[in-house]
């Protein structure tokens, strides 16, 4: 299925850019995501568990970054196993371009099911993927702007004081 | 007045009682000592090349005994087809080979990687998840047109093509019949497509294989409607084992419609496993795997041109259809589209020119075979589909059209290479009338719209050949199995009779009808007559339960089985009571001497037979058993007339069957009670695929619709009560019982009736709907509404 969107960023592009390449924020941002490792140049490691009507799984899965105009665009392609549960897999093309207020984020999104979820959940993927798509770039969003301290995402995980600071500057800060 | 036991009862079915109170000894009712389960890793994408498959992590998971991959199965045999169809042009048609577990490619989702092999169940499949498969994804084919492009992927590399074979029959009438189409005053034109069904029995597929070390015997349990078949399939072509160490035990099997007559991989696999690992070996097939792992049925997308000329007389019938085989050919796949549906395109009409050409087509789906009814429903779908739409086109009435072009006089030589030996279809449509209240139906039509629905009503007739069928013929035609059927008759010293028989029994009623038949001939009470069947030990041979033959076929072995017991009891007969043969007559139960008193019971004989103190040892033998094999001479040709009346909420698109009749004319009827209820759920079967199921791939072969959330099976809400009757017969000439079969009409006689009522209901409400696709789906049907 294919998701077209875009969201104001209130930050400025240069910031919204490296955040997109950051393997920490991904982890953060992708729902349901437990692990995330790796680097834009080699590419990431994830794993990621989530219920899709009937079906829960872990996925296992690799997610690349290709197509880099810096600054502008790239691609996200991911494949993800989730073993018994069949597989999913999807690219998104996500464009930047500067706005009144920060940046305009721009996403294609093209997702695929396989295997058991595609047999169980063909009639519910697509809202399925939509509200993925919509958690990802909120709290990406989030995440960039440096939202207020409630609403930190895996605040539980965050020990220093720092870490509630926006992501760029904690990310300068180190 | 009716009868209350032998041919024409009403006979209560004795199997129900255990069917009833949970007494049924299904396959997955049987566990053997030492058992354990398997569970099979399926490939979730359509098609891929299959790399390294990586089974050290599970194999050291708890309760893994052994994980089995396509490499344990280099040297073992393909899993065969047994029909081959010859193209057009002479050629044989292409025959990829399928192996057990995928060997070098995936060809569709759900085609077994893996096999674990474990203590239990929930091992097995924990243990599948651990095993790594490298796959390299292939563009999948899915659309039937599409796989024949030039350049398309190949399902099979080693073939030159994904065409199976381009089929034309009859190849010789092409000419004549293009000839005709061009010169005819009007010709229809409708194109079609038969959706792709999947059966759903109500019990899954299971399988247990079991090998006794000491004998060297396998054993296979399986759910399957002809246990001889798979046991010449699967020990000859597939694991090499011979048929006197190999026995194959179908006990009750619920339902199979078709898609259980086929040798599937599962059971090769228990088999071949039970010995490798020296233990039992049980499959149970959850419901989520029979989607994608039971044969699916139909899968025809079709143009049909009727020829007529100014006065209306059909003058000839063209029609082109696709025909999807799946990944692999099942076991009778190719002889469906082809011979089971070609050879009844004449329908019941006296068309002078027909030619068909299928073209079928592999794709990486399931494989399709024989799903109840088999080849004869897409070819009455279409055909009395364009004739509904050639009546319109013309201004005519459609019962009238059809009374016009029927066949009357019989024998009839069709222009499709079969002879209908007797019929009367004005009878069963003179029958239809009368029973669906036709002449009140523009009322009901007022009533409806005074609600604001818009009511319609579909007629149509069938025919089917069924009584599958002359050896020679299906020899002729491709067939490499014989069709006949053998009954074994035991009678035991106490007069009470064991008869073995091939044809097997998964809900069909054999345990009742066919004592009916016995009691009948002999003149004793039904319950002294039991059946056997469904064991490869216990019954001689058996080609098996489809095609509505196992009385037409079936049961006329067990009447030549039993005319010999009779023929030798009256021998003893005419011993005991000294006097000749010829003059002994056999009457409820006694045989007594023509024109005098004297007299000696079935009883009395039968004893003699088994203790032959005083008996015609110089002529005869001891004891009283006897078998026979019967290959019948023709098809059988049941046919009739159906009527639906529907109404359609305009707001909404949802159809709802008001009434549903059929005047079926099937020959005589052994049991009345049962043939109704073979029509009833043959109905709701035809029912299900006209308005509600249908499977469904996406452009990526992953099929979707793979669980009852998505795949619409009928439910009681949405059938009516039927009418049904069975009054007009003419029996079968050939066989001595003058039976036709039953088992399959509803299904091929009633979905054109609904779709050509539902036609009707939206022209009556002023739409130009010529024609909606199945399943008439609420959405389908509002869309043809407002577009």
């Amino acid at each position: 299925m294919q998701i077209t969107d875009s969201r104001e960023i209130a930050a400025p592009r240069a910031d919204v850019w490296q955040a997109l390449l950051s393997a920490e924020v991904l982890k953060d941002c992708v729902p349901g995501c437990q692990e995330m490792s790796g680097s834009p140049e080699d590419g990431f490691e994830a794993t990621v568990v989530q219920k899709v009507g009937p079906v829960k799984a872990t996925f296992k899965g690799a997610v690349t970054i290709s197509d880099v105009v810096e600054g502008e665009s790239l691609t996200l392609t991911g494949e993800g196993k989730g073993g018994a549960a069949g597989f999913a897999k999807g690219g998104a093309r996500v464009t930047l371009t500067d706005s009144e207020t920060g940046t305009l984020l721009s996403y294609d999104v093209d997702a695929k099911v396989g295997g058991k979820l595609a047999q169980l959940g063909s009639r519910i993927i697509d809202g399925f993927a939509k509200k993925m798509a919509d958690q990802f770039f909120t709290t990406f969003q989030q995440r960039v702007e440096g939202p207020a301290p409630e609403q930190e995402v895996g605040a539980e995980d965050a020990p220093e004081p720092e870490k509630k600071k926006g992501w760029l500057r904690r990310v300068v800060s180190n | 007045m009716p009868k209350d036991s032998g041919i024409g009862a009403s006979s209560k079915r004795r199997e129900d009682v255990r069917f009833l109170s949970g007494t049924g000894n299904y396959t997955d009712d049987i566990n053997r000592p030492g058992q354990a389960y398997v569970h099979f890793l399926r490939s979730d994408v359509a098609h891929g090349r299959l790399g390294a498959v990586d089974t050290t992590a599970a194999a050291a998971m708890p309760g893994v005994v052994r994980i089995f991959t396509g490499a344990d199965f280099e040297g073992v045999g393909s899993i065969p087809c047994g029909w081959q169809v010859t193209d057009r042009f002479g050629e044989p048609m292409q025959e990829p080979t399928h192996p057990v577990l995928a060997q070098g490619k995936v060809r569709h989702v759900g085609d077994p990687i893996a096999a674990v092999v474990a203590e239990t169940y929930e091992q097995a499949r924990d243990a599948a998840e651990a095993i790594e498969v490298e796959i390299e994804e292939l563009p999948a084919v899915v659309d039937m047109k599409a796989a024949l492009a030039d350049g398309a992927t190949k399902v099979h590399e080693d073939l030159t093509s994904n065409l199976c074979y381009d089929w034309g029959f009859i190849e010789d009438n092409r000419d004549s019949v293009d000839a005709a189409i061009k010169g005819a005053a009007h010709v229809t034109v409708l194109d079609l497509v038969n959706q792709r069904m999947v059966a759903n029995p109500m019990e899954p597929r299971v399988a247990v294989g079991d090998y006794d070390r000491g004998t060297g015997d396998h054993t296979l349990y399986t759910t399957s409607q002809n246990p001889h078949v798979i046991r010449l399939l699967m020990g000859a072509f597939v694991l090499g084992i011979p048929e006197h160490k190999l026995r194959v035990v179908a006990p009750d099997v619920g339902g199979g419609f078709g898609t259980k007559i086929f040798h599937y991989a599962e059971e090769a696999f228990c088999t071949f496993a039970a010995k490798a690992v020296n233990r039992p070996v049980k499959w149970t097939s959850s419901r989520s795997e029979a989607f994608m792992s039971d044969a699916h049925g139909r899968d025809h997308v079709t143009r049909i041109e009727l020829a007529l000329d100014a006065d209306n007389n059909f003058v000839a019938i063209r029609t082109d259809t696709l025909a999807n085989m799946g990944a692999y050919l099942s076991t009778f796949a190719p002889s469906v589209p082809s011979y089971l549906h070609g050879t009844l395109m004449a329908g019941n009409y006296k068309t002078p020119n027909i030619y068909v050409n299928v073209r079928a087509v592999f794709t990486n789906t399931v494989p399709v075979d024989a799903y109840r009814g088999a080849g004869r429903p897409e070819a009455t779908f279409q055909l009395e589909r364009v004739i509904d739409k050639a009546a319109r086109e013309l201004g005519v009435d459609p019962i009238a059209l059809r009374r016009q072009n029927f066949v009357t006089e019989f024998p009839y030589a069709t222009p499709v290479a079969v002879e209908y030996d007797t019929g009367d279809y004005n009878a069963t449509m003179d029958k239809l009338e009368q029973i669906a209240d036709l002449a009140g139906f523009p009322e009901r039509r007022k009533a409806s719209e005074a609600k604001g629905k818009l009511r319609g009503l579909g007629v149509n007739c069938y025919i089917e050949a069924c009584g599958l069928a002359p050896s020679n013929l299906a020899g002729q035609l491709g067939a490499r199995a014989g069709l006949y059927e053998s009954a074994t008759v035991r009678v035991n010293a106490t007069g009470g009779l064991v008869v073995m028989t091939g044809s097997h029994s998964h809900g069909q009623g054999h345990e009742t009808a066919f004592p009916q038949v016995v009691a009948e001939m002999i003149g004793i009470p039904e319950d002294m007559i039991e059946i056997v069947h469904g064991d490869t030990a216990k019954v001689p041979m058996g080609m098996g339960t489809y095609g509505s033959r196992s009385l037409a076929v079936g049961g006329s072995a067990i009447v030549r089985a039993t005319e010999k017991i009779i023929n030798k009891a009256k021998k003893i007969a005419a011993h005991l009571l000294e006097a000749a043969e010829a003059d002994i007559e056999l009457k409820e139960g006694a045989f007594s001497v023509a024109g005098t008193d004297k007299s000696v019971a079935w009883g009395d004989v039968t004893l003699a037979a088994y203790v032959p103190h005083n008996y015609p040892l110089d002529d005869i033998e001891p004891g009283l058993e006897e078998t026979a094999f019967y290959d019948p001479a023709n098809f059988t040709y049941p046919a009739g007339a159906y009527g639906c009346e529907v109404e359609v909420d305009p707001e909404t698109g949802k159809v709802t069957i008001e009434r549903f009749s059929a005047a079926d004319d099937f020959g005589n009827i052994v049991n009345p009670m049962i043939v109704s209820g073979q029509v009833h759920g043959g109905i709701g079967q035809g029912i299900g695929q006209a308005l509600l199921e249908h499977c469904v791939y996406d452009e990526d072969g992953q099929l979707l619709s793979a669980s009852y959330m998505d795949y619409a099976m009928p439910r009681a809400d949405d059938v009516p009560f039927y009418a049904v009757d069975h009054s007009c017969a003419t029996p079968c000439t050939h066989n001595p019982l003058g039976v036709k079969g039953c088992g399959e009409a509803g299904a091929i006689g009633s979905p054109p009736a609904v779709v050509n009522a539902v036609i009707d209901a939206l022209q009556s409400g002023g739409k130009d709907v010529t024609h909606i696709d199945m399943p008439l789906s609420p959405a389908r049907v509002w869309a043809a509404l407002n577009g």
